[in-house]
């Protein structure tokens, strides 16, 4: 144990130098700038042995980052809101390389007009790409999952980038006690770089030329087995941490109260943790309810929510995010699978949070026990959205 | 320096079975790429025509390593190889192989990026003045007249001057060379790969198909660019700008071959107009001005320092 008192940026950055990563590009942007400052002062007082490319652009940084990693490096950067809009093509190619990157998203709303605050468009807006995306709670577990990343990414049966996601100064720029281990044990833990193939001049691989679309298709199939294979890794990771440093979140999904509970509220990121304070005063007031959070937004974990949800009275999905013209991208998810159900719960989609108003544990606690007086009363149904523009208190 | 083409590796960098067209430059450009190289340069390349020579997989006609990648991000790519090679101590030389769109347009920002911070690459802009892979399309290395798919009637503006733009990054080497004189592009190319930072290299190289000449004619149409003065072959290492052996003649403006027999062979001319072609020559003895003055002056000022 060795725990300091560190935003979310900087529990990922020293999570950065923890894993021994050998190249990091990256370009500034609220909220992430602090990772890559955080990261140049490490390299710059010899603190971190890596190479610092200071690109011109996001769309160069995962390029560079990109090629640091088929050349053979452990490679990472961060990015957030416009910043991963613009490298979007790069994540196609990124995972289409098969090739392990570990990337940090700070979740930023998109403009217009200009908002620098949490909002989960960004990150949502990358579920097609192949990435594994996933998103913390807190900034211990910033750090964590940023470690974890390299040993998803890099096994044999994965091969594929992943984000770790973080919500815009709800972690990135509120201090917290973290726990950044010691540098040997992490040693321990997670092995050197691995990965699928290199290139360089020893091993004179080509990658990426034009493929006939019987061939393509066949890829786009390995890596949706990848992605199934995936699962299983972040599981066993998550288990395997637990045993090595004490701390497990529950794999690709966290169960909070939910075993016991009538109804389920389904989110993802920092807003869980008021979530969780939120469900506690309900079941003081009689209201039995739970939290499925959702850590894995890729790959889907369609099994366990499933499971979770079989035979939950009411589903709350709270989305930071809308996909125009449709609902919240994760009640989109979530609503595809418990559809799978012979049985479906009734759901509703909040979206809340949205361009980072602020959504407190009392909002949290309205939203949930209206949605549960709701069923008590009507029934079953389904409600795709219903937006809460929060109270004045 | 003299340089005898036999005596260079016997290894096909381009094997047969390429995608090329007929008559292609890329190709040409690529084999004396392996002629210089050899084993030790990974290609990086950004979309383009090049994408496509390589042929379709399981298969790729090129003997380099290569990462294909998206089209503005050539530089950026190759920068973040050449940082990884560095750090596992890796003996490679990573060569950016992009066309003339996605290194003076769409990749620019990435190109000027990589030469401002002096990564350790050499960028090798092929051009053959359009979009040529997705059907002659204007860029902004098309001169001035020429016809594409996007200026039916000639384009109205002239080509940009993008080596002497690398110029102005003040990298430690940039070069021009034409697939037509082998002997210069392959010494170039040894040179850039001797030294540790950014080299850019400026490959002209004429499209059979886009500007409407026979196949059998690019290295005839490569040549007289060079002799009617249209393009110039020079060099700038250690900060002197040097006019190369090949075009050094044509600084005399008598020695230079009427742009008319560049312009004749070349279908893509067919609209210009005379005051077109004025126009043109204008701009060839403006350019030629501008490269002597730095020779000169970065000559001078090299003996002063001295």
């Amino acid at each position: 144990m060795s725990v300091l008192t560190l935003t979310g940026n900087y529990a990922v950055a020293w999570a950065v130098k923890r894993a021994r990563v050998q190249v990091v590009a990256a370009y500034p942007i609220t909220p992430q700038t602090t990772i890559v400052e955080k990261i140049s002062q490490m390299v710059e007082n010899g603190e971190m042995n890596a190479k610092l490319i200071r690109v011109e652009s996001e769309h160069s940084a995962l390029a560079a980052t990109f090629g640091a990693a088929i050349g053979g490096a452990r490679a990472f950067t961060a990015t957030a809101s416009h910043g991963l809009l613009y490298m979007h093509e790069v994540l196609w190619w990124t995972a289409g390389a098969r090739v392990p990157v570990v990337m940090a998203v700070v979740t930023r709303a998109i403009g217009p007009p200009w908002n620098i605050w949490t909002d989960h468009s960004d990150i949502m807006d990358q579920r097609d790409t192949g990435w594994i995306i996933s998103m913390a709670e807190d900034n211990q577990e910033a750090f964590d999952l940023t470690l974890q990343a390299f040993r998803i990414t890099e096994d044999d049966d994965v091969n594929l980038p992943m984000i770790v996601g973080l919500d815009a100064f709800i972690l990135s720029h509120t201090y917290a006690p973290v726990d950044v281990l010691e540098q040997e044990d992490v040693d321990k833990w997670l092995p050197p770089r691995k990965q699928l193939y290199v290139i360089d001049s020893e091993n004179r691989y080509s990658m990426g030329n034009i493929a006939y679309p019987k061939d393509y298709m066949l890829m786009r199939y390995d890596i949706e087995r990848a992605m199934e294979r995936a699962k299983k890794i972040i599981e066993k990771v998550d288990r395997e941490y637990g045993e090595y440093f004490g701390r497990s979140y529950g794999g690709l999904i966290e169960c909070y109260k939910c075993s016991d509970a009538k109804y389920l509220v389904a989110l993802m990121g920092a807003w869980a943790g008021d979530a969780k304070e939120a469900v506690d005063k309900l079941r003081e007031n009689g209201y039995n309810v739970g939290i499925m959070r959702v850590r894995f937004i890729r790959p889907l974990a369609v099994e366990k929510i499933l499971e979770y949800a079989s035979g939950k009275k009411g589903v709350l999905v709270m989305d930071r995010s809308i996909s125009f013209g449709s609902a919240g991208p994760l009640f989109i998810e979530i609503s595809s699978v418990l559809s799978m159900n012979g049985k479906p719960p009734a759901m509703k989609g909040v979206l809340a949070g949205i361009g980072g108003v602020d959504v407190g544990y009392r909002d949290i606690m309205d939203i949930i026990s209206k949605f549960v007086d709701e069923v008590e009363e009507r029934g079953w149904f389904v409600k795709r959205q219903e937006w809460f523009f929060s109270h004045k208190r | 320096m003299s340089l005898n083409l036999r005596k260079e590796p016997d290894i096909k960098y381009v094997r047969p079975g390429d995608a090329a067209c007929p008559g292609c430059p890329e190709a040409m450009g690529l084999r004396y790429l392996g002629m210089a190289l050899g084993d030790k340069a990974i290609l990086v390349v950004p979309a383009g025509c090049s994408s496509v020579i390589q042929g379709i997989i399981p298969k790729n006609s090129y003997h380099f390593p290569t990462v294909n990648i998206v089209f503005a991000a050539g530089a950026s790519t190759a920068a973040g190889l050449a940082a990884a090679y560095e750090m596992l101590g890796k003996d490679a030389v990573v060569v950016v192989w992009a066309g003339d769109g996605g290194t003076s347009d769409i990749g620019f920002a990435s190109l000027s990026g990589a030469a401002e911070r002096n990564d350790n690459i050499i960028y090798i802009c092929v051009d053959n003045e359009a979009y040529m892979n997705t059907g002659i399309q204007r860029s902004s290395l098309t001169p001035y007249g020429a016809w594409t798919t996007t200026t039916w009637k000639g384009k109205r503006e002239h080509k940009k001057d993008l080596p002497l733009i690398m110029v102005s990054h003040r990298v430690p080497y940039v070069a021009t060379a034409s697939v037509a004189y082998p002997h210069d592009f392959i010494a170039k190319l040894k040179k850039a790969a001797s030294i540790r930072g950014f080299k850019y290299i400026h490959l002209h190289a004429p499209c059979p198909v886009g500007w409407k000449f026979d196949a059998d004619k690019t290295v005839e149409v490569a040549k007289l660019a060079v002799e009617t003065g249209m393009w110039i072959l020079f060099e700038y290492h250690n900060g002197v700008l040097r006019i190369s052996p090949p075009s050094r003649p044509y600084m005399n403006k008598e020695k230079r071959k009427p742009v008319r027999e560049y312009i004749k062979l070349q279908d893509r001319f067919r609209n210009l107009r005379d005051e077109d072609l004025v126009e043109l020559e204008k701009r060839i003895d403006e350019t030629w001005n501008w490269y002597m003055m730095l020779e000169q002056w970065t000559s001078r000022e090299q003996k002063t320092l001295e």
